[in-house]
């Protein structure tokens, strides 16, 4: 791998309320490639959202970063100023959320919010930007795009709306497309040309992308390498393929062994599904060591007292587990 | 499916219209179709799964079986007696025929009334109350993993999978013979859905339950039905025992349906669930009804089609060839 595109390093966030702080995410750390597609994958609460907020710089209290680095083509965007970080955002790191209807402007024909992009960071007028829009909208494949650009958001299905929202954001060539949860909204037929779509965009034009997901399949089918949060912990941090086939964190390998695994009944037979048992923590009451120690059933009297440290397993990959495979 | 004993439940050519304004000021009024002359039949101890998109109108359908939502025409059956139409049933005797689970057990219990509260009332219409009504909460409790002494909480203070516990507690409280599930797992986290995965399956046996179940996550639903339809607009396109719609999936629909599964396992292998360059003919003098996807509307009635047996326990929604 060349010189990384990003680089993060001990990422902690916290949640500071008055006098009293929740650890939100602690020691998360991954590195991503110019061209490279990066997964997050992790339930609901575990961080992953948080941490993807806090690369574009739109954590707002009571979120708070309170240590490490993230390094954008070397430079640390937590030293930058909001002004800086305002020229960046959108422009070099572009974000695509889950919800297009609620990240679109329900009072602006959809054109006219990509062409925004056009002069806000490009320094066009309206009117060329306005023709940039159509072309913009042509290449997220909506058809008859002249005619569509002046569409409210209202007007247009979850598809083509989310369609919109990556027209605005592969608008500027950003280096870093960031997508938290594209397609959970969607359904599964529009899912799998959204994400086909996303997939060729970036491979054409060298978009690194960090893909931000609870559904392991949709991680498989677009990235390369992917990191498992779970507790706003880095469980194992790995190629996607090694993860699968043999993961190494207890929590990944119970999450993948509870998944229902299509076809599986058809050559097996119904197998019980593996439960994993316990719930996962409240963020106020982290367990002190390894914090999927009390659902963990390798945990041990170290796993309590110890947080397990990053243990590389070579091959470019690591885990957080005293007791790993 | 062989002897021709009556189904459990049978819904005949049932179909849900909403007319629906064209503006504010505007007098037009059209019908959307939510289901149109959809026909399934149910047997005992079976688990029969609808699946389809959003607006399919496989919801409406659920409803319109446990009585929440009035059927425009059709029938449904309960053991062979008619369920609608005329003379149907009480509320109270139907609540005792089917009942429904939730997708959101946040949205779908009373945040204001203990666990013990929600679970005794359906017990108190039925008159039943005083002791008997709290020995039957705790036994239902039991049932479904929690502890009984739990039900004086409140519902804030249980986790995601526990809440879908008690909305399957209120389902079964009654011991109704038809359970229908709206989603069951789609709300909850990765982690737990096992958990209340086991559990459905473990009470389909223990309390020889039949199950409806909606769902659009077909490796839920492969896991856990006996029978599978298909439906796209408020139509059945495609249906049959489990194993023939997953080994082979024969409507275009189905096909996109199962191959847009992102199944990790496949992914990486590099297998398609699902290969469409070597997609099934129709039969002979036949087309496939909808041939394209897309655009399709829900206001205007559809071609006379039907359900086509092509195999054994397997059929698939045609029209005469053009």
């Amino acid at each position: 791998m060349s010189e990384a595109l990003l680089d993060v390093k001990d990422l902690r966030i916290d949640i500071v309320a008055g006098s009293v702080a929740h650890n939100a995410v602690e020691n998360v750390s991954f590195t991503i490639g110019r061209g490279e597609t990066f997964g997050l994958v992790g339930e609901s609460g575990c961080g992953k959202s948080i941490t993807a907020l806090a690369m574009i710089g739109l954590l707002k209290p009571p979120l708070t970063i309170s240590g490490g680095s993230i390094l954008f083509k070397g430079q640390d965007l937590l030293g930058l100023s909001a002004r800086e970080m305002r020229k960046l955002r959108g422009n070099r790191i572009a974000m695509i959320f889950q919800e297009p209807m609620t990240a679109l402007n329900p009072l602006s024909p959809v054109g006219r919010q990509i062409a925004e992009m056009f002069v806000l960071h490009q320094g066009a007028t309206w009117h060329e930007a306005e023709k940039k829009a159509i072309e913009a909208l042509a290449s997220v494949q909506v058809p008859a795009p002249d005619q569509r650009v002046k569409n409210y958001p209202h007007q247009m299905s979850g598809g083509m709306r989310q369609r919109v929202m990556i027209a605005i954001a592969l608008a500027c060539d950003p280096d870093l497309l960031i997508a938290d949860e594209p397609t959970t909204a969607l359904d599964v037929t529009v899912q799998a040309e959204i994400l086909k779509l996303m997939q060729e965009l970036c491979d054409a034009r060298g978009t690194a992308a960090l893909m931000i997901s609870h559904d392991l399949g949709v991680i498989a089918k677009m990235c390369r390498r992917v990191g498992v949060m779970y507790a706003g912990h880095m469980a194992e941090e790995r190629p996607v393929a090694d993860v699968f086939r043999a993961p190494a964190h207890p929590y990944t390998k119970g999450l993948l062994d509870s998944l229902p695994r299509l076809g599986s009944r058809g050559s097996h037979g119904r197998k019980r599904l593996q439960e994993i048992e316990g719930v996962v923590p409240s963020i106020a009451d982290f367990p002190a060591g390894c914090r999927f120690e009390p659902r963990c059933g390798r945990a041990t009297g170290i796993c309590v007292k110890q947080k397990p440290a990053e243990v590389d397993l070579g091959n470019d990959g690591f885990v957080r587990c005293f007791h790993h495979e | 499916m062989n002897d021709q004993a009556e189904p459990l439940l049978r819904v005949e050519d049932l179909s849900v219209h909403f007319p629906v304004q064209g503006g504010v000021f505007s007098r037009s009024r059209r019908l959307l179709r939510a289901v149109n002359n959809v026909s399934l039949s149910l047997n005992k101890g079976e688990c029969l799964s609808v699946v389809g998109e959003s607006g399919c109108g496989k919801s409406t359908l659920a409803l319109s079986i446990v009585g929440l939502q009035a059927p425009t025409s059709g029938s449904i059956y309960f053991e062979g007696k008619p369920i609608t139409g005329a003379t149907p049933p009480s509320r109270i005797e139907r609540a005792r025929m089917a009942q429904i689970v939730f997708q959101d057990p946040y949205a779908s219990l009373n945040p204001r009334q203990t666990v013990f509260t929600s679970l005794a009332a359906p017990l108190r219409l039925h008159g039943i109350g005083g002791s008997e009504a709290e020995d039957r909460v705790a036994e239902i409790m039991r049932l479904v993993g929690l502890k009984p002494d739990q039900a004086r909480r409140f519902p804030h203070e249980f986790s995601g999978g526990q809440r879908q516990r008690i909305g399957i507690a209120r389902a079964l409280v009654l011991n109704p013979k038809v359970v229908v599930l709206d989603e069951p797992v789609s709300a909850l986290d990765v982690s737990i859905r096992a958990q209340i995965i086991n559990l459905l399956l473990e009470l389909k046996e223990r309390l020889e339950l039949s199950y409806i179940m909606i769902s659009h996550d077909l490796s839920v639903v492969e896991h856990m039905s006996d029978r599978v339809a298909v439906m796209y607009f408020g139509q059945i396109v495609e249906t049959g025992a489990w194993d023939r719609i997953f080994a082979s999936p024969t409507h275009p629909y189905t096909r996109r349906l199962i191959g847009a599964i992102p199944d990790p396992f496949a992914e990486l292998s590099g297998t398609s669930l699902v290969d469409e360059a070597i997609a099934p003919p129709p039969p002979a003098g036949f087309d496939f009804y909808p041939k394209e996807f897309g655009k399709h509307d829900v206001y205007s009635l559809p071609p006379a089609s039907q359900l086509v047996a092509i195999e054994d326990d397997h059929r698939v929604r045609l029209v005469p060839a053009a």
